[in-house]
């Protein structure tokens, strides 16, 4: 091992920076009334969202069940709603949060991530308070010009020309082709999103707005998540995304609170993993008995933490802004 | 040979991408909010030099390019190929001009080279940093100029030019560093 193999990758200053950020967020959320909760990071049940990877684990002691392995929460979304369910009203969270299979520049299998719910809020109410609060964070070290908004349509019209709603795969190859982006092999022939997000990580992302928060609004159906459906022409999902210097930042929903509806999800991403050649997740009926019993209308964003401390340091990597990032852990 | 995910790409890799050897120069991952992850990766031809960009989907999986650096000492040239030869092993390996490239006019007999092997064929040729080599032709400097200051063209035994003082003589033996091609110094036999 090198010898200096047990040093921090962040400096003192950043570390401070973080702390002071933590407690900024603090305040923010008591001044509004929201109530700090915590809850497990090891779970029975996992995320079935064929893009995201668990990792597991096993507990061993009494009362507990070798056969079966514990999740480590890729978000601390499912438990937070049961809170909500059971009378909670607003609450946040700051989460250590766990992705297998992502790390990079602005990605470390364990991360921060600042998660919060507002009963009686929709997405675009809850759209002004992360700016309210990433502007308030930023304060004295980024100044920001007005947060833009535009739908997801608005976007792709904007940067690329066509409708993704209704573009099929062969416009979105063309699209691709005509900014001369590098056209991953094995690309569906039959699915529209796959290209949708080649079009956004390669040429939307860069050339967001510098300098203010920009919100992505209304996403396809087939990209809801666990977002609520809004009926139309086509019909929309209710999350939205917010980029700061074409760094994602947060993502939220006008939350789904049918249990019918979202137990039919977990289901179809099963099936997608199934034929993706990717483990079965044991879906949370705890969550979905929760949802039976009835969610309050409202509205949830988890914002990453690290990235956030990134940009107020003025550094382009998260492993500037972590103690230990993966590296050196 | 084996494959490699991308999860296992990084600066180095060998990989074969539309039948010719690659190696991985930058990685980098990225992914929307919610759906399909990506790498974008910087990777050189390792027969052309070219640097191009490829994206792949997370988690897919490119087939590995057994490509190796060896030590070889350089035999001699018979007219079209370059002989080397493995000082192990004693194995004989012969080179093109393709493989040889710019490094052809840097090659002593005997020098030992570094040689990126690609399916055990001398893929590239790279010549030592610095080699000694006496000149065979260049113009007689004025006497007494011992300033290096503009300099005059050298033409040495392998029939590399380079630019050398005007108090260096024909018949001296000079030391080159081949990496740029520049006079280092010259050396006392």
């Amino acid at each position: 091992m090198e010898w200096a193999a047990w040093r921090p990758g962040a400096d003192l200053a950043t570390l401070r920076l973080r702390a002071e950020l933590l407690a900024r967020i603090r305040t923010f959320f008591a001044a509004r009334k929201v109530l700090e909760v915590e809850t497990p990071i090891l779970s029975a049940a996992a995320i079935t969202d064929p893009h995201l990877a668990s990792f597991s684990t096993v507990y061993s002691g009494p009362g507990g069940c070798r056969d079966r392995p514990l999740y480590l929460q890729t978000s601390p979304e499912f438990p937070m709603k049961r809170l909500l369910a059971a009378g909670s009203g607003c609450i946040y969270q700051i989460a250590r949060v766990f992705r297998d299979g992502e790390a990079g520049r602005r990605h470390n299998p364990e991360f921060t991530l600042l998660e919060w719910y507002r009963v009686g809020f929709d997405h675009h109410r809850l759209m002004d308070e992360v700016a309210a609060l990433v502007t308030e964070l930023l304060a004295g070290r980024l100044a920001l010009a007005e947060p833009e908004r535009l739908s997801y349509r608005e976007l792709f019209q904007r940067h690329c020309d066509l409708d993704p709603h209704r573009a099929g795969v062969v416009e979105l190859m063309r699209c691709a082709e005509a900014r001369n982006l590098p056209i991953p092999p094995g690309m569906p022939i039959d699915e529209t999103d796959p290209w949708l997000d080649l079009l956004l990580t390669h040429w939307i992302e860069p050339r967001l707005a510098q300098g203010r928060l920009v919100f992505v609004y209304d996403y396809p159906a087939s990209q809801a998540a666990l977002a609520r459906l809004r009926p139309g022409d086509p019909p929309v999902g209710e999350r939205f995304e917010a980029y700061l210097n074409g760094v994602e930042l947060a993502n939220g929903f006008h939350e789904l609170g049918d249990a019918e509806e979202q137990r039919h999800r977990f289901e179809a991403e099963n099936a997608a993993r199934q034929a993706l050649g990717l483990p079965v997740m044991p879906l949370d009926e705890r969550l979905l008995a929760a949802l039976a019993a009835g969610l309050p209308d409202c509205a949830g964003v988890a914002l990453g933490f690290d990235r956030l401390a990134m940009l107020a340091a003025g550094c382009s990597s998260l492993a500037e802004v972590l103690a230990f990032p993966l590296d050196y852990a | 040979m084996a494959s490699y995910s991308t999860n296992e790409f990084k600066s180095g890799l060998k990989i074969m991408l539309d039948g010719d050897p690659y190696t991985v120069v930058e990685n980098e991952f990225v992914k929307p909010g919610k759906g399909q992850a990506f790498n974008r990766v910087k990777v050189r031809n390792l027969k052309t030099g070219r640097v191009i960009e490829r994206t792949f989907k997370s988690g897919d999986t490119v087939e590995g390019a057994d490509v190796t650096d060896v030590e070889l000492q350089y035999l001699y040239n018979d007219g079209e190929y370059w002989h080397f030869m493995d000082q192990q092993s004693f194995e004989q390996l012969t080179a093109d001009a393709a493989a040889v490239g710019d490094a052809a006019k840097w090659l002593k007999e005997e020098a030992i080279c570094q040689v990126t092997l690609w399916n055990g064929v001398p893929l590239s040729v790279a010549a030592p940093n610095f080699v000694i080599m006496t000149i065979v032709e260049t113009d007689p400097g004025l006497r007494g100029d011992t300033s290096g200051g503009g300099g005059k063209p050298a033409t040495l035994e392998t029939g590399a030019v380079v630019r050398v003082p005007l108090f260096v003589q024909s018949g001296e033996v000079i030391k080159v560093d081949t990496r740029t091609g520049e006079y280092v110094s010259r050396v006392k036999e």
